[in-house]
């Protein structure tokens, strides 16, 4: 009789392998900077990416197929995402590639792909010209210079500002961007600019620069950090007794759920801009959210959110063609239909590709409030 | 504001030397410059951070298991990866080469027991109200580092100079092959050094990550260039030479922010280190007598 029962499970074990062997897969390169110092933007994109699969694949994959997805690890350097490339392309035969983490990276890689004919979708590029590289270079990561305009209008005109004082990293090419546009939108709201204060990566002490700043009395003040050195910035200028009314205004860099947790009831009031915001009200964000947290135990940041996002975009482009198993053919026709996505409906609100398949989406201008991001304006 | 510029310059400093103590330590006596230095310092970070998230413990105890786990790793650093060189009379360079191979093996277990993020320890830990003196605002856990820096350079300079065991040291740093044939157990006067210079550096690792509130696996990476420089600047392995240049570079990095510009902080501090180098190339202490063994 056990002999009987183990007969059937196995037979029944092997016919399921052949009925799950039947259906297609489609293969998808994902290559992310998952070790190093960059590995804290990497991990929580391949995160997002891994859950949109999951999720996708138990509600039946896409017409049947699942996700399967090749992740590698390009340590944010550019010959190792040149290197992963290459793998993708010729060796693993994936249909699309998601990556790589850093824009410098993809000025790099995404050169190859877009002369193999197949797509490149970054989710965490923002550096000016990514897509210029050629029509298959397609990103859904909204770009500071479009977000932090209005950031800055809204703030002047909420906040009464007049003169305003800056602080950026002048050692990364994002900190040093965030603060050439904050520079121009200043300018174009007619502020003044009190100071200008700089620092290094790494830097863990800031007291100088602040108190050169308090001594200046500015409305605001604008700063262009990662988010470690954010709100260590924030913290130590509420000890030297910067009041809490003088608004800290920042980029990229203080979308993070991290600003708040390093730096508590000191980060309160502070302001920045991005489509998508952790406590987004909206049903698809809290599921998003809820899923995401049970998984992984902490809370999302805004590149999880958007390389989620993306995998379900990258969907809509996948359910619109056939595929035909060449995966030559199947490369160039993906293109075509992903360009067309439009009025995609994500975490990150409404989304659709411009002609340069840049992200067109609406950036919303935000402030952390008891504790939590909320809407400051839309 | 020169008083509250005065009073950063003073935290910051104290917090440099506190670093190049253990660091400047190693090198006096085991001659091998210790690039896992930065590494100890972190794990010394963690550790403290580690008590007081799950026991709740208070400032004494994380300062404390901090030093032991840093103590502990950079015992095990001297045991496995720098004695089997100096066994075999490697000195300078590959014990230095080993250090940066263990300094990459400690990194990357950490980032994956810990993750790539930052932490910071409980926002009731310390109280975060300032203390007014004249014009200066000081918190009374930047209080605390000048004054830990300050005793713990006290204490070692007396363990040195007025005890059996820094007899010992200081034998072993003058000529180890003397100091065995005085009778001297040098092997272990290698490892108590590098215990008690690494717990230094665990020290100064938890009251950075108490202060500056950003906890990460690459913590020790930006500290580890400054404490090169403080060292050299005070002199290679001289103990006032470390709490003096660590002090000297950061008054040049505070009063070059405050009165010139944060453009050139680290061009500003480190031309200073430059032409103090011309002057007295060994640094301030240093004397130009080289050991030779």
């Amino acid at each position: 009789m056990k002999i009987f029962i183990r007969i059937t499970v196995f037979v029944a074990f092997v016919l399921s392998l052949a009925f799950t062997a039947q259906a297609a897969e489609i293969k998808i390169g994902v290559t992310e900077a998952l070790t190093g110092p960059v590995a804290k933007y990497g991990v929580p994109i391949k995160n997002g990416f891994v859950l949109a699969a999951d999720e996708i694949n138990a509600a039946g994959g896409i017409k049947g197929n699942k996700i399967v997805l090749v992740i590698e690890d390009e340590q944010a350097k550019k010959e190792e995402a040149i290197n992963v490339f290459k793998k993708f392309i010729f060796q693993d035969k994936v249909l699309a590639i998601f990556g790589p983490t850093l824009s410098n990276s993809a000025f790099a890689s995404d050169p190859i792909a877009n002369k193999e004919k197949i797509v490149v979708f970054g989710t965490s590029n923002t550096a000016e010209g990514i897509t210029d590289i050629g029509p298959y270079v397609f990103r859904n990561s909204v770009a500071e210079a479009d977000i932090l305009p209005i950031v800055t209008k809204v703030a002047t005109k909420k906040l009464g500002l007049k003169k305003v004082a800056i602080i950026y990293g002048n050692d990364d090419s994002m900190t040093k961007s965030t603060y050439e546009i904050f520079l121009r939108s200043i300018k174009a709201e007619k502020l003044e600019v009190v100071d200008t204060e700089t620092f290094a990566k790494g830097d863990i002490d800031f007291s100088a620069q602040l108190t050169k700043i308090k001594s200046l009395n500015p409305d605001a003040v604008f700063c262009g950090a990662l988010v470690e050195e954010a709100s260590n910035i924030i913290l130590q200028a509420r000890k030297l007794g910067i009041p809490n009314k003088i608004r800290f205004i920042g980029g990229n860099g203080f979308n993070s759920a991290k600003l708040i947790e390093i730096g508590g009831a000191a980060a309160e009031g502070s302001i920045s801009g991005s489509p998508w915001f952790l406590d987004d009200p909206s049903k698809i964000n809290q599921t998003f959210v809820k899923a995401y947290t049970k998984k992984y135990g902490m809370a999302p940041d805004q590149f999880a959110a958007q390389a989620y996002d993306a995998l379900y975009i990258m969907a809509e482009g996948i359910k619109a063609i056939s595929l035909s198993g060449n995966v030559e053919k199947d490369r160039t026709t993906l293109r075509d239909a992903l360009a067309k996505v439009k009025n995609f409906k994500g975490v990150g609100g409404l989304f659709s590709f411009n002609e340069s398949r840049d992200a067109e989406q609406k950036g919303r201008v935000l402030y952390i409030k008891n504790g939590k991001f909320a809407i400051y304006a839309e | 504001m020169f008083l509250q510029q005065f009073a950063n310059a003073l935290v910051l400093g104290s917090v440099y030397a506190l670093f190049a103590l253990g660091f400047t330590l190693i090198f006096g006596v085991l001659e091998v410059i210790t690039l896992a230095h930065g590494a100890v310092f972190m794990i010394g970070a963690f550790a403290g951070l580690a008590v007081v998230t799950k026991f709740n413990a208070g400032l004494i105890p994380a300062i404390l298991v901090g030093m032991m786990a840093s103590g502990i790793l950079g015992w095990l650093i001297d045991l496995l990866a720098i004695r089997p060189l100096r066994k075999r009379k490697f000195h300078h360079l590959a014990p230095m080469i080993a250090t940066i191979g263990c300094a990459t093996f400690v990194i990357s277990i950490s980032q994956g027991v810990f993750g790539a993020e930052i932490y910071r320890f409980p926002f009731d830990f310390m109280p975060a109200t300032s203390y007014n003196f004249w014009a200066m605002q000081l918190t009374l856990l930047q209080i605390i580092i000048v004054g830990v820096a300050l005793a713990l350079m006290l204490i070692i300079i007396f363990l040195l100079n007025r005890t059996k065991w820094g007899k010992a040291v200081r034998a072993v740093a003058e000529t180890p092959r003397t100091a065995a044939l005085l009778g001297i157990p040098v092997e272990r006067v290698f490892q108590l050094t590098s215990f008690s210079a690494s717990a230094l550096g665990g020290a100064a690792g938890v009251l950075t990550g108490i202060n500056f509130n950003a906890i990460h696996t690459f913590m020790g990476g930006p500290i580890m260039h400054r404490g090169i420089a403080v060292i050299i600047l005070g002199g290679m392995g001289d103990i006032r030479g470390a709490v003096v240049g660590g002090l000297i570079l950061g008054f040049a990095e505070i009063m070059s922010v405050a009165y010139l510009s944060s453009d050139f902080r680290d061009a500003i501090s480190f031309g200073l280190l430059f032409i103090i180098l011309l002057v007295r190339p060994a640094g301030i202490f240093g004397s130009n007598i080289e050991r030779k063994g």
